[in-house]
């Protein structure tokens, strides 16, 4: 048995940590998240809550942990949608090769031109701002980069011997990507999630820090950013504490997206 | 004499495991315009014990017993020593042209970089003479050729520039490692031909390693064999080939093929 | 396959691929709710007044045709005038990108004079503690948000302090020296994570590179590792520098939003944002038109760059 990555583990454990606090917050928080208390706002941490309370009152900590629900949950949403796409197309386009490899590729082209927040803003000419915004936005930017990747990955199996085998035995496109591709370009694809949710969050937050993200009261991190800005002087932990909860998730879901890598290409180990 | 090496044993350090050793107590010396060849197949050390003689041995790698170069030992010569002493008093020719020579350097500029640095010449007296090598190696249209990338070259070309970046500042010592193993067999002859003529002409010691038998008896003055890291035999090498002292060496001969093995005129 | 063919379909494969690009951004538009005419002459406005504009704005006609005439409009110069600014939105961007523009390409400068020396230094002793140092820096830097970075240093260097303004942007006609330090603030936030991407991947490019067999032959000329290293390696471990400097180009214009919005700077980004939240839509079309040309535009300069850096790929194209 060798041994896990040490970035494996930490990254494991903090992502753990994220989700079960944002799944807790579903049933349980320490206040209510939404609960306005004008007598008791922007006290430091400690003084109401571990976190401290926000410029109306409510409580950071239940507010963060409300905010990794929704930031999880558009992030991971849109990775799995824009990542599912964007390999169906990748795979389609190393094995087919040609003229729809090329559309595919030049299709990518033109999705790569726009970064989230582009998509976002365009985007919410016509929907608004909105959790559906967000998720569109994101999810369009991650297509082209599991494409990409995918692409590469399953041209490099397309190249193998046993596939040679399996058309042979008269298999076709379809069922030798099902069969052999998909399965051998699978732990490439992991990687990419855990990694690439991680850039979703922080385009969530992005966008929400910009109000193009979910529309109060849901909580989110960019805007409990973006509303802490007034209270810079007088309520730093304001600023600490979502900043640091999207910092700390981004981070844990990179080091389980290192790991996952070290653990399943040892060549790459040195990446860690 | 110019080359001593003494008892040497090179190890590798392993992850998890005990130290690797790949060359157990090997010792040799050579002199001034000697041409020794070094015969073994691939993984009998003969490659570590080169780069040992250069001072390059990873950093993975201990090394114990000496290397004597003109009475100095190699293996406790600071750093800054022994990059007087590289290039400039000894060179070094390596086995694969394809990826010996910087892809982004035009192959004149290679070639002159070690004249500048041990010369201190300017850039253009140090183009003059990479020229000039590029000449003594035998390119044609050296001229045109100077400003070419590696990869525009032939491999046989190539090799002739690792020759040329070898010698350019006349060194005492150069370790030719398979010299001519990656190139095609009809400029393999070309290559060794024009590499011992230079020796000679200009005084120069020279190690040839390589596991081709006949390549050594073309230009080896004395034969030492290599096997897992162990030093089977060493003499003249008319005398390793005709009377073979080892078991070893007569598996190597009676491996090549009877026509090549009549042309060395033993066994 | 004749190389000049290739080209050829090259170049015909960028163009589509504009083409795709700057209609789905002219539908998405169009399908917008807001009418232009509404929004230039208020809610209260007479419908025959509005009717009137419109014509005059020349939106009766079919989609293609103003598409076609917005195209036109791109290779002239002429982008419409903004419906809430009342002014040429051409100009209205050139002015704006006056901000952007230093701003982004301080931030790259700051990212690459960062992170190659990072990377080159954690690579040449790999294990050691300047290679921790670096891969704590790339790890942290890729998690933080580039607009919280801003938040902090505001926080830290103009409240505490107070050695740069809070935010806003004198303008380069107040002297030269404030606009450029106005900047510099945001421009550190901008460039932290894209630093941190480079040091990984200049990291990784140098130590495969170090491995080389040419890295040998110059360390047998004599050259000391540290020459060898600067001379040699770092020169062939560009091209994945490069390449990712163009990927994260997207990534650059995305935080060039966010950090303008943090510090207040009348940049494209703020014009963009602003711009959509007042519906001035031919604003928003023209922005993103342009964000979208700047990235493809980069990606097909990062192919050209290539063949500068690595002679082998001359050959190829």
């Amino acid at each position: 048995m060798t041994r896990l990555p040490k970035s494996l583990i930490i990254g494991a454990i903090i992502t753990a940590i994220m989700v079960g606090a944002a799944l807790l917050s579903r049933v349980w928080t320490p206040a209510d998240p939404t609960g306005m208390n004008i007598v008791a706002r922007l006290k430091p941490p400690g003084a109401a809550g571990l976190f401290g309370t926000d410029q109306i009152g409510r409580d950071v900590l239940s507010i963060i942990m409300a905010g990794a629900w929704t930031s999880l949950g558009i992030a991971v949403v849109a990775t799995v949608i824009g990542g599912g796409i964007g390999t169906l197309l990748g795979v389609t386009a190393a094995a087919k090769g040609g003229r729809l490899e090329r559309l595919v590729m030049s299709f990518n082209g033109v999705l790569f031109a726009f970064p989230p927040i582009l998509s976002a803003i365009l985007l919410g000419a016509l929907l608004g701002p909105g959790a559906l915004t967000s998720i569109i936005a994101i999810g369009i930017f991650m297509v082209p980069v599991f494409a990409r990747v995918t692409r590469a990955a399953a041209i490099q199996i397309w190249a193998r011997d046993y596939i040679n085998a399996a058309r042979m035995a008269g298999k076709g496109d379809a069922r030798i990507t099902m069969e052999h591709v998909l399965p051998n370009i699978s732990a490439q694809i992991i990687v990419q999630l855990a990694i690439q949710t991680g850039l979703g969050i922080l385009s969530e937050a992005g966008l929400s820090f910009l109000g193009m993200g979910v529309s109060p009261p849901t909580p989110s991190w960019g805007r409990m950013l973006s509303e802490s800005q007034t209270f810079l002087d007088a309520a730093p932990h304001l600023v600490l504490a979502p900043g640091l909860a999207i910092a700390i998730t981004v981070l844990g879901l990179n080091l389980l997206g290192d790991g996952l890598r070290d653990l399943t290409d040892p060549r790459r180990g040195q990446n860690g | 004499m110019m080359l001593e090496i003494n008892d040497l044993r090179v190890a590798f350090q392993r992850r998890n495991h005990p130290p690797t050793q790949v060359i157990h107590g090997l010792s040799l010396s050579l002199e001034r315009g000697q041409t020794l060849g070094i015969v073994g197949e691939s993984g009998s050390g003969k490659s570590v014990m080169s780069l040992a003689t250069m001072g390059l041995l990873p950093a993975t790698a201990t090394a114990t017993g000496s290397i004597m170069f003109e009475g100095r030992d190699i293996l406790t010569m600071p750093e800054r020593d022994l990059c007087k002493l590289r290039g400039n008093r000894m060179g070094m020719i390596f086995q694969e042209p394809m990826t010996a020579l910087n892809p982004a350097m035009r192959v004149g500029a290679q070639i002159a970089e070690g004249l500048i640095l041990h010369k201190g010449i300017s850039r253009a007296a140090a183009r003059t003479e990479a020229l000039h090598l590029l000449e003594m190696v035998q390119i044609p249209r050296a001229a045109e050729r100077i400003d070419s990338f590696p990869h525009e070259m032939s491999g046989g070309q190539r090799q002739r520039v690792g020759i040329a970046i070898a010698l350019a500042l006349k060194p005492d010592l150069l370790i030719a490692d398979e010299p001519t193993t990656a190139l095609d067999v009809t400029v393999q002859a070309e290559v060794l031909d024009i590499l011992d003529d230079l020796v000679t002409d200009l005084g120069i010691s020279l190690i040839l390693i390589s596991h081709d038998l006949g390549v050594i008896a073309r230009i080896a003055d004395r034969t030492l064999v290599m096997y897992r890291g162990d030093m089977m035999e060493e003499g003249p090498t008319e005398r390793v080939l005709r009377q073979p002292g080892h078991d070893y060496t007569r598996k190597l001969l009676d491996a090549m093929p009877r026509r090549v093995r009549a042309s060395l005129g033993g066994a | 396959m004749t190389q000049a063919f290739k080209r050829l379909r090259g170049l015909a494969g960028a163009v589509m691929v504009l083409a795709v690009t700057s209609l789905l951004i002219f539908v998405l538009i169009d399908a917008a709710p807001g009418d232009p005419a509404e929004i230039m002459l208020g809610t209260s406005a007479q419908a025959d007044t509005l009717a009137a504009l419109r014509t005059e704005l020349g939106l009766d006609r079919p989609l293609m045709v103003r598409y076609l005439g917005w195209l036109a409009g791109v290779f002239t110069g002429d982008l419409g005038q903004s419906y809430t600014y009342g002014v040429p939105v051409a100009g209205l961007i050139g002015e704006r990108m006056l901000v952007t523009l230093p701003l982004t390409l301080m931030a790259t400068v700051l990212a690459v004079a960062v992170s190659l020396p990072l990377g080159v230094m954690a690579a040449a002793r790999p294990g050691k503690a300047g290679d921790g140092l670096a891969s704590l820096f790339s790890q942290v830097g890729i998690a933080v948000p580039n607009f919280w970075i801003g938040l902090l240093l505001i926080l830290g260097f103009a409240l505490n302090l107070t050695w740069f303004p809070v935010g806003g942007f004198p303008g380069w006609g107040d002297g030269f020296w404030a606009a450029l330090w106005s900047l510099v603030l945001p421009a550190i936030a901008l460039a932290i994570p894209q630093a941190a991407v480079l040091t990984r991947v200049t990291r990784a490019a140098v130590i495969e590179v170090t491995n080389e067999d040419f890295i040998r032959t110059a360390r047998a000329k004599g050259l000391s590792r540290r020459r060898a290293l600067w001379r040699h390696t770092v020169p062939n471990s560009l091209l994945p520098v490069v390449t990712m400097l163009g990927l994260q180009i997207p990534f650059l214009i995305s935080g060039a939003v966010l950090v303008e919005n943090v510090f207040s700077l009348p940049g494209i980004g703020t014009l963009a944002y602003q711009a959509l939240s007042q519906r001035d839509l031919i604003v928003v079309q023209n922005v993103v038109l342009l964000f979208a040309v700047i990235v493809l535009a980069v990606n097909a300069g990062t192919d050209a760059l290539y063949a500068r850096l690595d002679p082998r790929l001359r050959a190829r194209k």
